[in-house]
């Protein structure tokens, strides 16, 4: 026994050795980190400070119970010779036991219902924001308050190559997003969430905000960041194939910044309509198509059209993309999607002119040489 | 060898008048002998802890690097859902009730389970019900990809795979609930003359109310998956707004099913350490009364405190209140239980062999784990830690550590008397120190992860998150590898083990230890004197 324990410590020893080799030269550890972030709210450094108190009760409790349980491990060995007591009862013990950490119980319970109401008031917000979860994106919808009416999608910005391995990841990777959502600073900012397709959590852990994204029904939470900065987050509910890949993203920035960007955002939205009456030719279509493809619907349907066989169809050749008898059945399915199936309605995501140019799109890449071209307007007739 | 016997001791029986077992494959297929039945699901359990743990290894592997490496995101789903419920419902649930088969007769004194042939049928159940879980990576669209919880509506856009995992959950569920009536009636019924309940071994006991924990709570579970199937089938819009419904109603249920859950896989680990701490104390076990109380209060409480696991679905600040105050007081009991081991092997006289180690592994690990699961009760907190690493970190600990680490500690107490041969200590001590050594550096630095903010379920990760997950990974095949010595152990033990006495542990006490070893195929057919414990 004595022999192979040595062994037995080497072995590790030199385990352990070439683990740690392996891991430390991997990279530079530069970002791990044992604990929370420090919120940036005070509701949640109220719930972090919480943690801490509770995380050390419990490292108090376990040291006590333990350090007995070492000190009997120790002492009360039969290899000592020591001879087994015979008690088996002590009925003061018991009632302490029960009774002391009832009381440490009591005492963790005050500071944790008090932060509590402070984290789930909601009341008096002087902007509210409704975030919609969709398989795989989120939707920013500014329902009140200073840059209202401004809407957009928010879409991870990483780089297939890099997912894939074909090239570096950037310091951001994974964190990253086309369009975050901007905030002014020291502004209580009041999320409504919903969903959808399926239920999605919206969460931000330096706000200390979490909240599942419900599809058919309204949550809200809040958060007043008190410092300048981009803080990141990602879905918390499993949603399906990328759920790890819609990640979000907040930039909190001073008053007049804010004010600039809701500026700019009203110009551009306004320099973005499109004229609904327009005609289309088919190459037109196929540009601006192909663009919309890839952001709304390459991830389920494949880049090329391909699909995933068995759980999402491939449009290159299906029956629906590629017959004329099918147009209106075509256009019908992205417009109102498929109740139960992960194929979402797009009438509310999508303009009249992405969807038009979208459909053209798919009826004539890839092996699909229809040669029809949808307009804008044969959408708005079946909206 | 029409006589060979359980898990392949061969002792002949004498004095009876049954005949042997039929011979070959029938033998297994058609016996009702709770011998049989209990290493049926003890091997069974084993096999299925392998095929989830090189799920859990497929899942690790991705998650040694960021980026995509080894599987695709959708197959990496299908791998979270399939390595959970194999684990639970395939690993670690047939393992205590391989345990209870094997010792509840042998401990009451009763020769058999009441319903023996029902308990035929609890078995064979089982790996039909495990082949379908299986079958479903190989249908269109593959395994359901919405986690263990089956969450609608994600789980109402899965492809066939996921009627095929209902129907599975369908036929596990069946078999527990026979199994649970068999155990009831046995305990009620069958006790030797003078054995009261309160002198009951506390295994039999925390069995006992774990047995109405499963009559519970599995038809709770039946009805949540059959809303599902109509809903994905006939119609219905049970979880669906747009028809009415709720996708959080499903929840609600899961959970109400879910929570008693961890404790139909907690008691009776709680009551295979109740045994082996006293046997290695040479002590009675400190507080039986306030134990068998505790346990019946956990068992209670557990069905009160289900909506801790939706802190974040958006239920009111009341409802938040209640249940964080419902999940703190559920810790107390929890708690007892700690106290009465450490104080059973106060002043006793402290002996280290392998189910010993493997007991203090338990109480260690799964204190850990309770501590864990108090700060995710405090709701302030838990909206920081839902979905994140921590919860895995938590889950793992009072799971795997606490009943894995139980099974192992009654798979060596008891392996002695189902064989009749001893094991090889320097091995058991080796897969102990391993196997804890493993399982720390996989979990241990998840809690990390979690609260650095890293969401579970995720196949890649920011790069931040490096270093802590690689170390994960290779703890992660480190604890799957070990595993395979425990395998090596028991055919050892077989093929070349040092024969043993019937009284195998010299502070064992209980019925069990006045019958050879191995235990003949029959035993106690007429009823022994049960001289009372020591309470
Ligand atoms: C979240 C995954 C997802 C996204 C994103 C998605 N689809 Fe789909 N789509 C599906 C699924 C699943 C089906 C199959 C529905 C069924 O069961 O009939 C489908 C079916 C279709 C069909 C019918 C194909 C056939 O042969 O039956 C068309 C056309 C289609 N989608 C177009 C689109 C367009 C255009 C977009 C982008 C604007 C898009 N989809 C985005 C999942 C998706
Ligand atoms: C002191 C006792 C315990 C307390 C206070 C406790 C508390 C909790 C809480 C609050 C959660 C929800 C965390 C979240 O989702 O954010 C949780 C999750 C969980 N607990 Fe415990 N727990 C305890 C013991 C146990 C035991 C004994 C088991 C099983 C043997 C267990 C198994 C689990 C599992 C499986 C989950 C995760 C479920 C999932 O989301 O998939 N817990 N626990
Ligand atoms: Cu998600
Ligand atoms: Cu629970």
């Amino acid at each position: 026994m004595k022999v192979s324990m040595k062994k037995f410590a080497s072995v590790t020893g030199a385990t352990a050795l070439a683990i740690w080799s392996l891991i430390s030269s991997s990279s530079a550890w530069a970002d791990y980190q044992l604990n929370m972030h420090v919120p940036v709210t005070e509701a949640g450094r109220r719930a972090y400070d919480l943690h801490n108190d509770i995380s050390l009760i419990c490292l108090a409790i376990f040291i006590i119970v333990f350090g007995v349980l070492a000190y009997s491990l120790i002492f009360h060995r039969k290899s000592k010779g020591h001879k087994a007591a015979d008690f088996h009862e002590h009925l003061g013990v018991e009632i302490a036991w029960t009774v002391i950490p009832s009381i440490i119980l009591v005492l963790i319970a005050i500071p944790s219902t008090t932060t509590l109401m402070e984290m789930k008031d909601t009341s008096e917000p002087a902007i509210t924001v409704k975030v919609t979860g969709y398989q795989w994106k989120w939707g920013y919808d500014y329902l009140k308050g200073e840059g209202e009416g401004i809407k957009f999608l928010s879409v991870l910005a990483t780089p297939k190559d890099q997912i894939h391995n074909k090239a570096e990841k950037s310091p951001s990777y994974m964190m990253e997003v086309d369009n975050p959502l901007v905030v002014p600073v020291n502004t209580k900012i009041r999320i409504l969430t919903t969903a959808n397709d399926v239920i999605h959590a919206w969460a931000v852990p330096a706000f200390a905000v979490k909240q599942d994204a419900v599809p058919g029904f309204i949550r809200d939470t809040w958060f007043k960041a008190e410092k300048e900065g981009t803080y990141v987050g990602q879905c918390s509910e499993l949603c399906g194939k990328d759920h790890g890949y819609m990640p979000i993203v907040v930039k909190v920035v001073s008053a007049g910044e804010y004010s600039t960007w809701v500026d700019e955002q009203k110009k551009k939205a306004a320099s973005n309509v499109d004229d609904p009456n327009k005609v289309w030719t088919l190459d037109e279509s196929m540009v601006r198509g192909e663009k919309v493809y890839n952001t709304a619907c390459a991830s389920c349907h494949g880049a090329n059209g391909q699909g995933i066989p068995g759980t999402f169809p491939a449009l290159d050749g299906s029956k629906i993309a590629k017959q004329a008898k099918n147009k209106a059945a075509h256009i019908d399915i992205v417009l109102h999607g498929k109740a139960g199936t992960a194929m979402q309605a797009f009438g509310g995501q999508l303009s009249d002119t992405d969807i038009a140019t979208v459909v053209t799109y798919e009826r004539n890449a890839w092996g699909n040489k229809t040669g029809d071209v949808i307009q804008p307007a044969d959408i708005k007739a079946v909206r | 060898m029409a006589h060979e016997h359980a898990i392949g001791g061969h002792a002949g029986h004498d004095d009876h008048e049954h005949h042997g077992p039929p011979s070959g494959i029938m033998r297994w297929i058609t016996t009702t002998n709770h011998k049989d039945i209990g290493s049926m699901y003890l091997w069974f359990s084993f096999i299925m802890f392998l095929v989830g743990g090189a799920m859990a290894l497929v899942i690790r592997a991705e998650l040694f690097q960021p980026g995509l490496q080894v599987v695709s995101p959708d197959f990496f789903n299908q791998m979270i859902t399939l390595h959970a419920l194999i684990m639970v419902f395939g690993a670690i649930m047939p393992a205590f009730v391989g345990f209870s088969n094997w010792m509840i007769p042998l401990q009451i004194g009763a020769p058999d389970m009441a319903f023996a042939r029902m308990n035929n049928w609890s078995f064979w159940i089982l790996p039909v019900a495990s082949f379908l879980l299986i079958l479903s990576m190989f249908v269109p669209g593959g395994a359901p990809g919405t986690g263990w919880t089956l969450y609608p509506p994600l789980s109402v856009q899965q492809g066939m795979g996921m009627d095929l995992a209902i129907f599975g959950i369908h036929l596990l569920g069946m078999s527990s609930i026979m199994g649970g009536i068999n155990i009831i009636t046995t305990i009620l019924n069958m006790r030797a003359p003078g054995m009261t309940l309160m002198k009951m071994p506390m295994f039999c006991w925390t069995w006992l109310i774990t047995a109405f924990l499963l009559i519970a709570s599995m038809p709770v579970l039946a009805g949540a998956v059959t809303m599902l199937l109509t809903d994905r089938h006939f119609g219905t819009t049970f979880f669906n707004a747009a028809g009415g419904g709720d996708p959080v109603l499903f929840q609600h249920i899961f959970w109400f099913f879910g929570h008693p859950e961890v404790y139909i896989i907690a008691l009776p680990a709680f009551g295979v350490i109740s045994q082996v701490i006293p046997a290695f104390s040479r002590k009675p076990i400190f507080g039986y009364a306030s134990m068998v109380y505790a346990i019946a209060a956990i068992a209670i409480i557990s069905f009160f405190v289900w909506a801790h696991h939706m802190y974040v679905t958006g239920i009111p600040l009341t409802g938040q209140l209640y249940f964080m105050y419902a999940t703190m007081i559920i810790a107390v009991p929890t708690g007892v239980k700690v106290f009465n081991w450490v104080a059973t092997m106060w002043k006793g006289s402290l002996s280290f062999e392998t189910p010993m180690l493997f007991a203090l592994g338990f109480l260690f690990l799964f204190t850990l784990g309770g501590f864990s699961g108090l700060v995710l009760a405090i709701t302030a907190v838990d909206i920081l830690l839902q979905e994140t690493y921590y919860v895995i970190a938590h889950f793992h600990y009072v799971m795997v550590a606490g009943a894995v680490f139980s099974a192992y500690a009654g798979a060596y107490y008891w392996l002695p008397k189902w064989t009749g041969y001893m094991y090889d200590e320097t091995l058991g001590k080796w897969h102990f120190w391993l196997t804890l050594i493993f399982f720390n550096m996989t979990f241990f630095v998840q809690h990390f992860l979690g609260l650095a903010g890293m969401p579970r379920r995720v196949p890649d990760y920011a790069l931040q998150f490096t270093e802590f997950n690689m170390i994960s990974s290779i703890g992660a095949f480190g604890l799957g590898i070990s595993q395979l010595l425990f395998l090596y152990i028991v055919l050892k033990a077989r093929k070349s083990g040092k024969k043993v006495d019937a009284q195998v542990w010299d502070g064992a006490e209980g019925l069990e230890w006045t019958v050879p070893s191995p235990a003949p195929y029959h035993t106690f057919e007429t009823p022994p004197v049960f001289e009372g414990g020591k309470h």
